[in-house]
């Protein structure tokens, strides 16, 4: 008997570090920071508020902007990527390629560097000054220099560029996991019923590459959503907050302003519309089975 | 006809070399752009030739850099705490794996839906708690105060137990007939068989880690204690002088040691992303 209640707690033994941490830097302040998201903090209380914060957020023009902000960002760069990803990924997957390990190595090389440095590189690669490199480049086609980060449009694209150049290769890889997954049986199946490469392309690949493209959009989406360092760095959230992101607002509020609960509140709708996101992409992938 | 299927066959693999040869040189050229310019000037790195060729400024941004923040200790505290974390996320996440992989015991599939669930909630959730959190236990402005929070690494845990759902129970069984306890068990038999994924975790956690910006901004605020990137971050901050040849120096020494790692590493790696995608 003493020895069966001592093997019911091995499981534990094992579990315990990381319960202890999970429950200490995980569940209470997930917890806590419902709390705190209904007080406001003055003079080292808190006092509860209600739904102040919430009711301040949802009326604040700069929370919606940022919001407005990271779903544009979010609706450009995300299926621009994965469009290229699952093109990258088919040629990487080509059988007869030469260097394939190579090709594979270098293609996701850009998340080795770390996102600050990768973020000063591209506003020095994108700059206002008409010799920086995307304005020279530019200027090979006759474009006029631009103003990028002075610029709304241009401070978006810029930052769908940077995000894109940083992350592409990455998920090529995941979706290369999802093709090297199908059966080579499917293709010579289809050959014999004398489908195309492209007939087989969209009859075998895309099927069965769904549930890997969905973990890269769905990667992608909260990614994206939860965008801080290259609009820190790279736009500063300019001009005039047009690229100011929804993780950038939580944090000045936070940790300029020190509004903790309205960054606590702020922090919870975000982490609600990721959740309402993700749960629509993943029934939007299953309805179609 | 076969020879003529050839080079059509010949024709269409152009397309895929000349994209994926773009692709290497759009994905490599900023990482080498970044050493190439920690020997050019300020001026010189707004001057879009010098990509191509060494200048002999590097002495000069050594000095500058130097004279802002005590680059060497920023990289130590980096190594510090990059490598602490990888270590421990092994450790942890791999024990944690274990029993979910290998024991039925009550409250685990609950366990496992609640760490599952809790995958979702993003981190920014707990910035506000944490950063109050940590200061009343004295840590803010300290290296542990950004290694702790992370350490809760679900991902990881994840990862284990998949990895480790494979071990066969029945050598578990013989090792415990020959009385040896279950925490030997783990670590003498059990986890040196799973080094592969234990290194596509730890490769994983390492590059995470290295360059973490949002937490470590807000958790330590002391120059002394700053990590390479947040000291690279303020060097740009407005009201300095910035000097982007000093600021590209600080970036390759973060650059290199990372480089080397995956160059030695690079299978492991690209393993952990393919586990992380097909089984997670």
């Amino acid at each position: 008997m003493k020895d069966k209640t001592k093997r019911k707690l091995v499981p534990w033994l094992f579990l315990t570090p990381f319960l202890v941490l999970f429950i200490i830097f995980m569940a209470y302040p997930t917890i806590y920071s419902i709390v705190i998201s209904f007080t406001n903090f003055r003079a080292g209380k808190f006092n509860f508020v209600g739904w102040a914060n919430f009711k301040f957020v949802f009326n604040d023009a700069t929370f919606l902007k940022a919001v407005g902000n990271t779903f544009i960002l979010m609706l450009i760069q995300v299926p621009i990527q994965t469009f290229l990803c699952v093109v990258l990924a088919n040629f990487l997957n080509i059988a007869r390629l030469k260097l394939k390990g190579m090709f594979r190595m270098l293609s996701f090389t850009p998340v080795l560097i770390d996102a600050v440095s990768y973020s000063i590189v591209f506003s020095l690669f994108f700059s206002n000054d008409p010799a920086s490199l995307a304005n020279t480049a530019l200027g090979l086609f006759g474009v006029q220099p631009v103003e990028w980060v002075n610029m709304v449009w241009p401070a978006r694209i810029l930052l769908v560029i940077a995000v894109t150049w940083r992350w592409t290769g990455y998920n090529s890889i995941i979706i290369l996991g999802g093709l090297q997954n199908i059966s080579h049986d499917l293709y010579e199946a289809a050959e014999l019923d004398g489908a195309g490469p492209v007939k087989q392309f969209f009859a075998i690949t895309i099927p069965s590459i769904k549930p890997v493209i969905l973990f890269s959009v769905v990667l992608s989406v909260t990614g994206t959503l939860q965008l801080f360092t290259e609009p820190n760095l790279i736009t500063s959230g300019g001009p005039v907050n047009s690229t100011l992101t929804i993780v950038q607002y939580l944090y000045n509020t936070g940790f300029k302003a020190f509004s903790y609960g309205v960054a606590s509140a702020g922090a919870y709708v975000l982490a609600i519309m990721i959740a309402i996101l993700t749960f629509i992409q993943m029934r939007v992938t299953k309805e179609k089975d | 006809m076969n020879k003529s299927k050839k080079t059509a066959a010949g024709v269409y693999m152009v397309i895929p070399y000349i994209l994926l040869v773009i692709v290497a040189i759009v994905s490599v050229f900023p990482l080498l752009w970044v050493f190439f310019a920690a020997t050019h000037t300020n001026t010189q790195i707004y001057q879009t030739g010098m990509a191509f060729a060494l200048g002999g400024n590097i002495v000069e941004n050594y000095k500058n850099l130097m004279e802002f923040s005590n680059i060497w200790r920023n990289l130590a505290n980096s190594i510090f705490i990059a490598v602490v974390y990888t270590v421990l996320v092994c450790l942890i996440d791999s024990m944690a794996g274990f029993a979910f992989a290998k024991f039925t015991f009550k409250g685990r599939d609950t366990l496992f839906f609640v760490l599952t669930c809790s995958m979702f909630i993003p981190q920014q959730v707990t910035l506000v708690p944490l950063f109050i959190q940590l200061s009343g236990m004295g840590l803010i402005n300290t290296l542990p105060a950004v290694i702790l929070p992370s350490l809760t690494n679900i991902f990881g845990v994840f990862l284990m137990r998949q990895n480790l759902m494979a071990y066969p129970s029945d050598l578990l069984e013989s090792a415990r007939i020959d009385g040896a306890g279950d925490l030997r068990v783990f670590f003498t038999i059990v986890l040196p068989t799973m080094k592969p994924v234990l290194a596509s975790l730890a490769i994983l956690s390492f590059v995470q880690m290295w360059g973490n910006y949002l937490w470590p901004l807000i958790a330590l605020n002391d120059r002394d204690n700053f990590t390479v990137p947040l000291v690279l971050a303020l060097m740009r901050a407005p009201g300095q002088v910035v000097d982007n040849g000093a600021i590209m120096l600080g970036a390759s020494m973060a650059l290199l040691p990372v480089v080397v790692f995956f160059l030695f590493f690079q299978k492991n790696f690209i393993q952990g992303i393919l586990s992380g995608a097909v089984k997670g």
